[in-house]
């Protein structure tokens, strides 16, 4: 029995309603835009959004738990993706062992979150002691080395040309029907039957949202773990944490690795999904648009995080991309069709809002943060802390040991 | 994990600075090395570093300034050297100056009152920044400002966008091309300008914060904010001050650097920016004179990777240095040992 206490407990707490919402959101969404639309292009969209919101939620655990500022976190996306694309597509064949790998991608999942996390765990190391905005500059360095890593290594990677062709996701057995896979209501025991494929997104978005909601509940119970409140203490004050016996060289590592493997965990799901892997895809700016995302949508807290990586995800690759074509057809609608074509300086209406994207995205982050520092949906204790005038020195001055 | 503890302690201490020092003299002996093989070469080399690293000092100076004094890393001042070059060709073109033209003794005086005008509406559109972007987040959450920072590159970077396009723009070819020899060793007229303007800015800065009331206020709010405000000193306009005098000092690297390559683009500032903060970082952060250094260092290395090893390398060598003086000496070449608040 759900007590009554209970329940104006959950009523009251908006991050109860944020989890509801979202969820029945994301259960109903496929049905709805692919018959709003008439194809699934918006579902593929979503899926993509997936990956942000699984880097934002693994991000959320260093910068937002445990108060360590990371500018590097598309290392760790890229190193998933590319372990991905290197070890299922045709890639290493060329290479100078001449022998290429399909490894399956259910096993390739794991084996790039850990890849990862490795990675986390090795940069973490000699790196923890310092002070926060130092560690920030060396996650900024080492974001900045890894992609023109792969890059330079031409023999391996296959450098600018990326890596195409990778390996999609199969299962052993899969019911097809109208949804998915076919149009016959029917059970398929083949793997070339039960193949995903990037033209239908729709088992993309499925597995997208049970990872999503896998990792949403696996972090919100680290959160309330052990682990998590010497996450906490640290990102508090990190002396008195270790005067209580909080051993914060381990707990900052951990929080450092767990952070890298969700990146992982998404690298390699956005290398199937897209079946190409480039290191233009992880520049700095990927690593500054998650960091974005989580101060946007509210430091520590889950579904802010979430929220605000939709948020993010829906400015920056759907609104921002269509506003060009959206404000010619206004700008014809309403009479200022001779707006539109070019004329001497004026690069046509198109091309000038094209050309306004940045500004556009500079507006909204400067905006967004004046009005509301706190972010969209922030924990409790951050709302308090800013409602108080408490300064939160948190992400500078986690103290060296 | 105490094993691993007491590991990562003696590598930090004077393992670390063993390993570091081996790596410096193994870094000396290789241009020894290199200068016993081709003299001229490594000379031209390192005429060519020394004129970036010039470059890169005069935009890390505004990093570590402002990093100093609010411990913000200004992620628009990238951008606030391109707006430099970028301002600099109007203001040229109000002189009559559209394109390449001989240079003359005329054209001198016109670049020195241009590079003054840059430097002024390059401030005052730096403090306008401050006013509108940080000042308000002084007191908020840490990344609320680093966030309003990125923003306001992102803003910039796209007013310069809408202003000239993606494209590369032509900057006027101003100085002469002419070449000095000295026996097999050349030098052009360009590099002794960079590197001489550069080291001017550099000591009227030293001069500047050593010297006047203004500089002393920003030493005192830097080193504790509070004890400044309680001794009279008006925090705010230091601040502003500050920011002032970072972005006039990368405008003149922004015009410099114009009149040395000739082309400049939109998002320029974006990596020359990443660069800089590494040299600021470097030579230890909030330190003028290591900022210079760490610009300097961070342009002969530069250099001499793309001369001798690869130049597609060059970011992987440098952000590779980074970390491992970060790792081994977190304040930096010339940083002192901040005590922790």
């Amino acid at each position: 029995m759900i007590s009554r206490a209970r329940i104006r407990t959950w009523s009251r707490s908006p991050n109860a309603l944020v989890y509801g919402l979202l969820l029945i959101g994301a259960l109903l969404f496929p049905s709805i835009s692919t018959f709003a639309v008439g194809n699934n292009t918006l579902v593929g969209l979503v899926a993509d959004a997936g990956v942000w919101v699984l880097l934002a939620i693994g991000l959320n655990v260093v910068v937002g738990f445990a108060g360590l500022l990371d500018l590097g976190y598309a290392a760790f996306f890229a190193i998933g993706a590319y372990t991905y694309a290197l070890f299922a597509s045709e890639q290493l064949g060329a290479s100078p062992i001449h022998h290429s790998f399909h490894l399956p991608f259910w096993l390739m999942l794991f084996v790039g979150m850990f890849v990862a996390a490795a990675f986390g765990a090795i940069l973490g190391f000699p790196t923890l002691r310092l002070r926060g905005d130092y560690l920030a500059i060396v996650t900024l360095g080492f974001g900045e080395i890894v992609p023109r890593i792969f890059r330079n290594l031409n023999q391996w990677t296959g450098g600018i040309n990326a890596i195409g062709g990778i390996d999609q996701p199969t299962l052993p057995i899969c019911i097809t029907g109208p949804w998915s896979f076919g149009n016959d209501l029917a059970i398929k025991t083949s793997a070339a039957d039960c193949s995903f494929s990037t033209s239908d997104p729709t088992a993309y978005y499925i597995l997208m949202l049970i990872l999503i909601v896998a990792c949403v509940i696996l972090v919100s119970n680290l959160q309330k773990s052990r682990m998590g409140r010497a996450w906490m203490a640290v990102r508090e004050d990190e002396v008195a944490a270790s005067a209580m016996g909080v051993n914060t060289v381990n707990t900052k590592l951990l929080a450092f690795a767990i952070g890298a493997a969700f990146s992982g965990f998404g690298g390699a799901f956005y290398g199937a999904k897209l079946s190409l892997v480039s290191p233009d895809n992880f520049d700095f700016i990927v690593s500054i648009t998650v960091l974005v995302m989580v101060v946007l949508g509210g430091m520590g807290n889950i579904p802010g995080v979430i929220l605000g990586s939709l948020a993010i995800y829906f400015i920056e690759f759907k609104f921002l991309i269509d506003l060009p074509q959206n404000s010619v057809n206004i700008a014809n609608a309403v009479g200022l069709g001779f707006l539109d074509p070019k004329n001497g300086d004026w690069p046509g209406l198109n091309d000038f809002v094209q050309r306004l994207n940045f500004l556009v995205l500079g507006l909204i982050l400067v905006t967004m943060m004046l009005l509301r520092p706190e972010g969209i949906l922030p924990s409790r204790v951050r709302r308090e802390e800013l409602r108080k005038g408490v300064s939160d020195e948190a992400v500078a001055d986690v103290a060296a040991t | 994990m105490k094993a691993l503890a007491s590991v990562r302690q003696t590598f930090a201490g004077d393992i670390g600075t063993a390993i570091f020092s081996a790596l410096g003299i193994a870094a000396i002996a290789w241009i020894i090395f290199l200068a016993i093989q081709s003299p001229t070469d490594l000379f031209q080399t390192l005429v060519i570093g020394v004129a970036d690293g010039a470059i890169f000092a005069l935009i890390a100076l505004g990093y570590t300034m402002v990093y100093g004094i609010i411990e913000l890393i200004n992620f628009a001042h990238g951008d606030i050297f391109t707006l430099g070059a970028f301002l600099a060709i109007p203001v040229l073109g109000l002189f009559g100056i559209t394109d390449t033209v001989p240079f003359t003794p005329a054209i001198a005086g016109i670049l020195v009152a241009t590079a003054v005008i840059v430097m002024i509406l390059n401030g005052l559109i730096n403090i306008t920044i401050e006013r509108i972007a940080y000042r308000p987040l002084r007191n908020a959450p840490r990344l609320a400002p680093l966030i309003t920072a990125i923003g306001m590159s992102f803003c910039l970077e796209g007013a310069m966008f809408l202003w000239k396009g993606p494209f590369h723009v032509i900057f006027p070819d101003l100085l002469p091309n002419t070449q000095l020899s000295f026996g097999a060793y050349t030098i052009g007229v360009k590099d002794i300008f960079v590197i001489v303007a550069a080291v001017i800015l550099v000591i009227f800065l030293s001069l500047f914060i050593a010297r006047t009331k203004l500089g002393k206020a920003m030493r005192a709010t830097a080193q504790d904010r509070q004890a400044a405000q309680l001794m009279g000193i008006n925090i705010d306009r230091t601040i502003a001050a500050t920011f002032f005098i970072g972005a006039a000092l990368a405008g003149a690297g922004g015009i410099i650097y114009g009149l040395y390559f000739n082309t400049v683009a939109f998002d320029l500032g974006f990596s020359a920016g990443l660069v800089a903060f590494t040299a600021a970082v470097f030579g230890g952060i909030g330190n003028i004179q290591g900022a210079a250094l760490g610009g300097l260092i961070i342009g002969i290395i530069r250099a001499l990777n793309e001369r001798y090893i690869s130049g597609s390398w060059s970011d992987v060598v440098i952000f590779g240095i980074l970390i491992l003086v970060l790792v081994v000496r977190p304040t930096g070449l010339l940083g002192m040992r901040v005590p922790e608040k």
